[in-house]
């Protein structure tokens, strides 16, 4: 796309301080197609290599779980990104297996950080993971026909294999795709289904079966009956459309389960059908609360896959929107959390105000105030005008550090955030790390685990901030944490309105098409909400072949059940709002 | 459990709201009228230095969009002294090749007597309930033909009629330079110098 030298992107850098082959003659083998780094692990050693890689070589944190389908070679293949929580760069390893019935051993007991995302490949790819705990539809329904990631799996709308349509110019006469859709009503079922008596071959495939999954301890051997209650999709304090089953012995949770996909869309599929540049837009819609790390971790991705690094101007304009965007996501969580505890609004309107602001110098730089699509290969969009340049200064150097102070009186004291935060949801470090939490989730529970400083991407490693950690992993320490982030981020905003130099924006003369060269690439960002992490397969073509979203309010959900579990119902409410999840990144 | 329910953190709490209570009315005399329904107000409202009620008052009091504020694309015409209009838009089709929810659709103009393409477009059509205002057409056209509009009250009773046809796209260059003038003269004095160091090449509107 640019007309700039690509730079030398390190080979994983595993291979100098880490040889699998060696350790594991014979049984893994170092990944050799061109473009491909890490290891292929065979299927039957799978865990005994995940074990060593977990406990002798220190790799604690499963970050992402995929599979991606390789049609032509008729293969599958799962990707697993694992990561220290002390830092450093990590280490990917893959397993590969027939297309037709694809079988891989589950990793939910070395990492159970793997349950929701082997689940979620299960779902949208077919493959399945033996051993795994409760292996069942998670972001489509039960009754769904296929598996939607497949190559071969075509959506109702179905026009092309990939964009820009034929059908667009120069012979476009226009039509609506519903008058045009091939399965007449938008929905492709069997033969002879009728949704309305289908009941699934497996019951264990059922939600309710699955809740009744647990120890029943009765500690004084009093048989109690159990009820289910279904909180959501349609309760406010779900934050969009999520729900979650709990069974409730007397007020006590004893299993939750949660349910998500309502919003399901399959991002993931359309990002295949894009071109690279089309996905970008489309990347604000998955956390939209905080568009511009979405942007920054795509772009990021890309850039590495073809090998080029933006100037200097916009790597500090990348810094700085990403910051405000954190600033305004913590806003919002601190609000919407300070609503679920029964503070009725008076702090989120008070922390929205600041949140306009940002959004307003989002509108007069990138042109929109939450969909920015301001992010672009080798830079960004445009420069930051005049007037937001001082509308940032004015935020960063007068206004949000005394806000933040005005905040801290207002909340962090008070008797009713503390009575219901504080000793509530304890998740503690260990099982941050074994539940692949990450942001504020992780370091709430007292891991200082944050990509910025433990695996530098961008020019972070040129400011100075601090880290905050809590020490309980309560619902009160991840509120604490966050509220001391937005003040580290404003250091960090300081910092590079500061040093900023002139000069352009973007390397070369930006391109609409282009074809990166073949191979992968996984980028992360320390999002809002935890890692966010992308993971795109380059065949040559100007489509992604795989392009894959590490989404963290989705992965952090993993720890959501464990939390509550002992907990009384109310109280699930404050654990979720102290997550913080964004639907639209949980169902994608 | 928290060692001590004292109140005093709800008290703490509270000064904070009645001193926000405070600054309302304190603005409110200070601005004395000129805080609401008034372009300054509403500035003073939504900067850094606001304090007290901030919100907008919409419909009665819009926030005025800044220039780079984009919301669905439209055409550019230029207005000759004999009236007659020339669309600038050459029906090259970069604009329907890049757009993400693939809601741009072009017929191009055939000369009837050669049968050869002519570099104007005869239909020209944007789904605008499927288009995601990302701006990319806007940001890729050649010929700076297509432009995001400022306009976002655009609720209609009958979805049918949110496919925008020609007549409904078509604005003066006269609109564009008005919502973005900045812009606007950025790319005059682009097509100026271009104009001045070489002749004006033919345009086939097949480039790519």
């Amino acid at each position: 796309m640019t007309t700039a030298a690509p730079h030398n992107v390190p080979e994983t850098v595993q291979a100098e301080t880490l040889d699998l082959a060696a350790r594991f003659p014979g049984l893994v083998t170092p990944d050799e197609r061109a473009g491909y780094s890490g290891w292929i692990v065979t299927a039957d050693h799978l865990v005994q290599v995940a074990l060593a890689l977990r406990d002798e070589f220190g790799y604690d944190l499963l970050s992402s779980v995929t599979g991606v389908d390789y049609l032509p070679e008729g293969k599958m293949e799962v990707v697993y990104h694992a990561f220290k929580t002390t830092g450093g760069p990590g280490i990917c390893f893959k397993v590969q297996t027939g297309r037709d019935n694809p079988e891989v051993p589950s990793l939910v007991s070395v990492y159970p950080g793997a349950e929701l995302q082997e689940r979620e490949a299960w779902d949208l790819l077919g493959i399945k993971f033996t051993g795994h705990p409760d292996l069942r539809r998670i972001l489509m329904w039960e009754g769904f026909y296929g598996h939607p990631l497949r190559k071969d799996w075509q959506e109702p709308y179905y026009e092309d294999e990939a964009k820009p349509f034929k059908s667009r110019s120069p012979e476009g006469h226009v039509y609506r795709f519903e008058d045009r859709n091939p399965f007449g009503d938008n929905v492709r079922y069997p033969e002879d289904f009728d949704p309305e008596k289908w009941i699934p071959e497996n019951p264990e495939d059922l939600l309710y079966q699955s809740l009744k999954t647990y120890r029943a301890e009765s500690p004084d051997s009093i048989e109690t009956e159990h009820i289910v209650v279904n909180m959501g999709p349609q309760h406010p304090s779900t934050h969009g459309v999520f729900r979650f089953v709990v069974a409730l012995d007397g007020e006590k949770i004893v299993n939750l389960k949660p349910v998500m996909g309502y919003l399901h869309r399959n991002h993931e599929k359309i990002g295949e059908r894009n071109t690279y540049l089309m996905n970008m837009p489309y990347t604000d819609r998955l956390d939209y609360l905080s568009p511009m790390s979405n942007n920054f971790a795509y772009a990021l991705t890309v850039e590495k896959l073809m090998g080029i690094t933006p100037p200097e101007r916009a790597e500090y304009i990348r810094v700085i929107m990403a910051e405000l965007t954190r600033i305004a996501n913590h806003c919002m969580c601190i609000g919407s959390l300070l609503n679920d505890l029964g503070a009725f609004f008076t702090p989120m309107i008070y922390l929205l105000e600041e949140r306009d602001l940002i959004l307003d110098i989002f509108e007069a730089t990138a042109g929109a105030r939450m969909m920015v699509n301001y992010f672009r290969f080798g830079g960004v969009a445009r420069d930051i005008p005049e007037d937001a340049l001082e509308k940032i200064k004015g935020l960063a150097f007068e206004r949000l550090p005394r806000i933040l102070d005005e905040m801290d009186r207002l909340m962090s004291e008070n008797e009713i955030l503390r009575a219901r935060g504080i000793g509530q949801g304890i998740l503690t470090a260990e099982d941050a790390v074994r539940y692949s939490a990450t942001g504020p989730l992780l370091r709430g529970s007292g891991i200082p685990y944050d990509i910025r400083r433990a695996d530098p991407y961008s020019i972070y490693d040129r400011f100075e901030f601090d880290i905050p950690v809590g020490k309980n992993g309560d619902i009160y320490d991840r509120y604490i944490v966050r509220l001391e982030e937005m003040r580290q981020s404003v250091r960090i905003i300081q910092q590079a309105l500061k040093q900023m130099p002139e000069g352009p924006i973007v390397v070369g003369k930006p391109q609409y098409q282009f074809r990166p060269p073949v191979g992968e690439s996984y980028g992360r960002v320390e999002g809002p909400k935890g890692e966010l992490g992308f993971y795109i397969v380059s065949n040559g073509k100007p489509n992604p072949w795989r392009y894959h979203v590490r989404a963290p309010s989705f992965i952090n959900l993993t720890a959501f059940g464990p939390m509550c579990i002992g907990q009384k119902v109310a109280d699930t409410v404050a654990i979720l709002g102290s997550i913080d999840i964004v639907l639209g990144e949980v169902d994608r | 459990m928290s060692e001590e329910l004292n109140g005093k953190g709800i008290l703490k709490g509270l000064s904070v709201t009645l001193k926000r209570f405070l600054a309302t009315y304190w603005d409110d005399i200070k601005w004395l009228g000129r805080r609401y329904r008034t372009a300054e107000g509403i500035a003073h409202r939504s900067s850094k230095d606001a304090r007290g009620i901030f919100t907008i008052q919409y419909p009665e009091e819009k926030l005025p969009p800044p220039e780079e504020f984009r919301f669905v694309p439209f055409l550019v015409y230029e207005e000759k002294e004999d009236g007659s209009r020339e669309i600038r838009c050459t029906s090259c089709g970069i604009c329907s090749k890049v757009c993400p929810p693939q809601c741009i659709w072009i017929v191009r103009t055939v000369d009837p007597a050669t049968g050869r393409p002519r570099p104007e477009p005869a239909e020209f059509y944007i789904d605008i309930d499927i288009c995601m205002n990302c701006g990319f057409c806007a940001e890729f056209c050649p010929f700076d033909a297509i432009k995001m509009d400022h306009d976002y009250e655009l609720a209609v009773y009958d979805r049918k009629q949110n496919v925008y046809g020609l007549e409904k796209l078509l604005k003066p260059v006269r609109y564009y330079a008005q919502i973005r003038p900045l812009n606007n003269a950025r790319e005059e004095e682009a097509r100026r110098i271009k104009a001045s160091t070489r002749p004006p090449a033919f345009v086939t509107g097949e480039k790519e």
